[in-house]
């Protein structure tokens, strides 16, 4: 983008600068600390220049947003056109509670729904499974049959908003439930919308909430892939996830490498299966972290979009909406401190920020109080109206990428592509995912990497506001959530009622036929919904699919 | 010499939480303690029995989910039962502070929230620990 002659003057100024200027005086003024580097351990240095992005060519590497390679945005207007979906990951208690609070947060502005489920919903257990002791509601809802997701959506038009739902090991069969209880009110399949998680890989590597192990998981995964581009079309069939791999310690460069590694792996499946890419990739999402690096965590959503876009080219896509990424942000939940809780609403201002500027198409703002228990209504509506502060008053928004073609900014987009690469080599020579996955490969190097940050906060190489700096005695005063009591039993009770008023000849009849098609190499979508629309419940369900897949069982290692 | 330390960390339950774990059981064993981790989705009785094999002086109970009044309850009822109360039994997770009181009446004499600095529970190991 630049002269060859004009760089090296700039060199040559630089020299001069560093020399004259900048060494005299930190000769005078030491530098505040010995190193400066990102959270992922990435040397920043003190300026940077257009010698730090000479290779850079603006229409290859970077070009407009809404034009291959994405870098710049996923949508030509990015943020003039259409902002980000305000969606609050959201779920206690029973379905009642939740559906209460749904409609609280779409009454304060939020414009799309995100459901959080308890322990043994993501397990696929019911309510009433011995496992499930002590867990009710405690995480998230309690959703183990069609009658629960019904009560869950009362009232909400699931036809105009969009629905995410954080759900691995089971996704399939929840995803049965929403797309059942829409069509029991009347509502033709193909046109709701939302996003199942469905990402398995990282419920391996980090979330741990698994249930198969990973060949029939991924036949699974591959199943609802291709059920969703014939039959749901709105639907976005998985959400890629780095969220949780970041939660669990790691770098925001192993972040991004092990969450792109993934989803190229969904992709080589699907296609190995048979599917067209470009019929399956556009429903492919992504969901990333927003941490505490301003700006390391806005180049590596930009980086993000470039390396995908680059890579399903080469994969053989060709539409344009199967190179994009699109992807859903949510602050770091593990940069919260349980300390002087308010300051955390300084922190997720910062986060959200920087998720906006890497041009996110939705985002999730923690509450300040969720380093002590779930959300008060107080502390989630502030979080929403700090989304709604940076929208509607920050002029954040007036252009695309505002940061694009900063020194800095580029410079360390492409440092963690490089970086990305470097991990998706080392992947590759340990025999791809799977294979590295049992060989606990990427759980070693997060349990290293949060070791290593655990153990800077510790020695004060690194500041958190709060915690280790800037002590306070003062009793934290923060009003905590309670729930519903009788919402367990009502639960309970509700199981109870469905097992015995449902027809069971229907039901055994859907059952097996489930059992056979798992045993065979059909889509499993079609049979799910059988089961679902006779009222088989979630653990009923789940344990046909168990005795014919196994379970998983994870190496312990740390 | 000395005998070390032995610490059981275990994760009870279906929470899948288990960073806060992990990097307590490295910071204890680079503080010279012998750490076993269970690994995830421990019931009480599998956590007690693993305790008695190993013959620990403590267990670090981590869980973020939430469901700690029931499942810790679960693990000093049934460590009481087997005769192990001279294990020094600590908690660490998401647990609001009004929760604390009930905990340690139970049983569960340390509890450690997020931000806790590894060297404090080094040290209350270290201070508190039976034999």
């Amino acid at each position: 983008m630049f002269e060859e002659k004009e760089l090296e003057k700039i060199k040559q100024k630089k020299d001069e600068w560093e020399k004259n200027c900048y060494l005299k005086l930190i000769k005078e003024n030491p530098e505040l600390k010995a190193g400066f580097e990102n959270l992922s351990g990435i040397q920043i240095k003190n300026i940077y220049t257009p010698n730090d992005i000479s290779q850079l060519d603006y229409i290859k590497d970077m070009d407009f947003p809404g034009e291959y390679p994405f870098l710049r945005g996923v949508h030509a207007s990015m943020y003039r056109g259409r902002l980000w979906t305000m969606r609050q990951f959201s779920g206690f208690g029973s379905a009642e509670e939740t559906n209460k609070r749904y409609k609280y947060l779409l009454s304060h502005g939020e414009t799309g729904l995100s459901v959080a489920f308890d322990y043994p919903t993501l397990y696929g257990y019911d309510t009433d499974h011995p496992l499930a002791r002590g867990e009710f509601g405690k995480c998230g809802v309690a959703i183990s049959s069609l009658k629960d997701m019904e009560i869950l959506f009362n009232g909400i038009p699931v036809d105009k908003i969009t629905t995410s739902m954080t759900i691995n090991g089971p996704a399939a069969i929840v995803w049965a439930f929403y797309i059942a209880n829409a069509e029991n009110r009347g509502i033709n399949r193909n046109i709701i919308g939302g996003t199942i998680q469905n990402d398995i890989l990282k419920e391996y590597i980090a979330q741990k909430s698994f249930i198969f192990p990973p060949a029939p998981s991924m036949r699974l995964i591959v199943d609802t892939f291709e059920f969703g581009f014939k039959e749901i079309p709105r639907w976005n069939t998985i959400s890629i996830s780095g969220y949780h791999i970041r939660e669990a310690g790691s770098t925001a460069v192993q972040e991004l490498a092990f969450t792109l590694g993934d989803g190229l792996e969904y992709v080589r499946w699907a296609v190995k299966r048979g599917l067209k890419i470009d019929d399956f990739a556009p429903r492919l999402s992504f969901f990333f972290n927003a941490h505490n690096d301003f700006f390391e965590e806005i180049a590596k959503y930009r980086a993000a979009r470039r390396i995908w876009a680059k890579e399903l080219k080469k994969l053989g896509a060709k539409k344009q909406r199967s190179l994009l990424m699109r992807f859903h942000t949510q602050t770091a939940g593990c940069s919260l401190t349980a300390q002087q809780p308010e300051i955390n609403i300084s922190r997720v201002t910062i986060q959200a920020l920087a998720a906006i500027l890497g041009g996110t198409q939705s985002l999730h703002t923690n509450s300040m109080d969720e380093a002590l228990a779930l959300p008060s209504e107080k502390a989630v509506r502030i979080a929403l109206r700090t989304q709604q502060v940076i929208a509607e008053e920050s002029g954040v928004t007036s252009t695309a990428d505002p940061l694009g073609g900063s020194y800095y900014i580029e410079w360390l987009t492409d440092k963690m592509e490089e970086e990305t690469y470097k991990y998706f080599d080392q992947v590759e020579r340990l025999g791809g995912v799977i294979p590295a996955i049992e060989k606990g490969f990427f759980q070693r190097e997060i349990a290293e990497a949060s070791y290593k940050y655990q153990k800077e906060i510790d020695e004060n190489k690194r500041v958190i506001v709060g915690v280790n700096k800037y002590k306070m005695d003062e009793p934290v005063e923060i009003s905590i959530l309670k729930m519903d009591e009788k919402g367990e039993e009502r639960q309970i009770n509700r199981l109870k009622k469905i097992r015995k008023d449902r027809d069971k000849l229907k039901f055994e009849k859907n059952l097996n036929k489930l059992r056979k098609a798992a045993e065979g190499q059909e889509n499993l979508m079609p049979y799910i919904l059988g089961c679902v629309h006779s009222y088989a419940t979630l653990g009923e369900t789940c344990n046909v699919l168990r005795e014919v897949f196994g379970e998983y069982k994870e190496p312990a290692i740390y | 010499m000395e005998k070390k330390i032995r610490v059981l960390i275990a994760k009870p339950g279906l929470d899948g939480h288990d960073r806060g774990a992990k990097v307590v059981a490295r910071a204890l064993r680079d503080a010279g303690m012998e750490v076993i981790y269970t690994g995830l989705h421990q019931t009480a009785q599998m956590i007690v029995e693993t305790a008695v094999q190993e013959d620990v002086d403590v267990i670090g109970l981590s869980l973020l989910s939430g469901a700690h009044m029931t499942l810790f309850n679960d693990v000093t009822k049934l460590l009481k039962e087997k005769g192990m109360s001279d294990v020094l039994v600590l908690g660490g997770g998401i647990i609001p502070k009004e929760d604390a009181p009930t905990l340690k009446k139970i049983g569960v004499c340390g509890i450690f929230g997020p931000g806790t600095p590894c060297e404090d529970i080094v040290e209350f190991i270290k201070k508190n620990v039976k034999k």
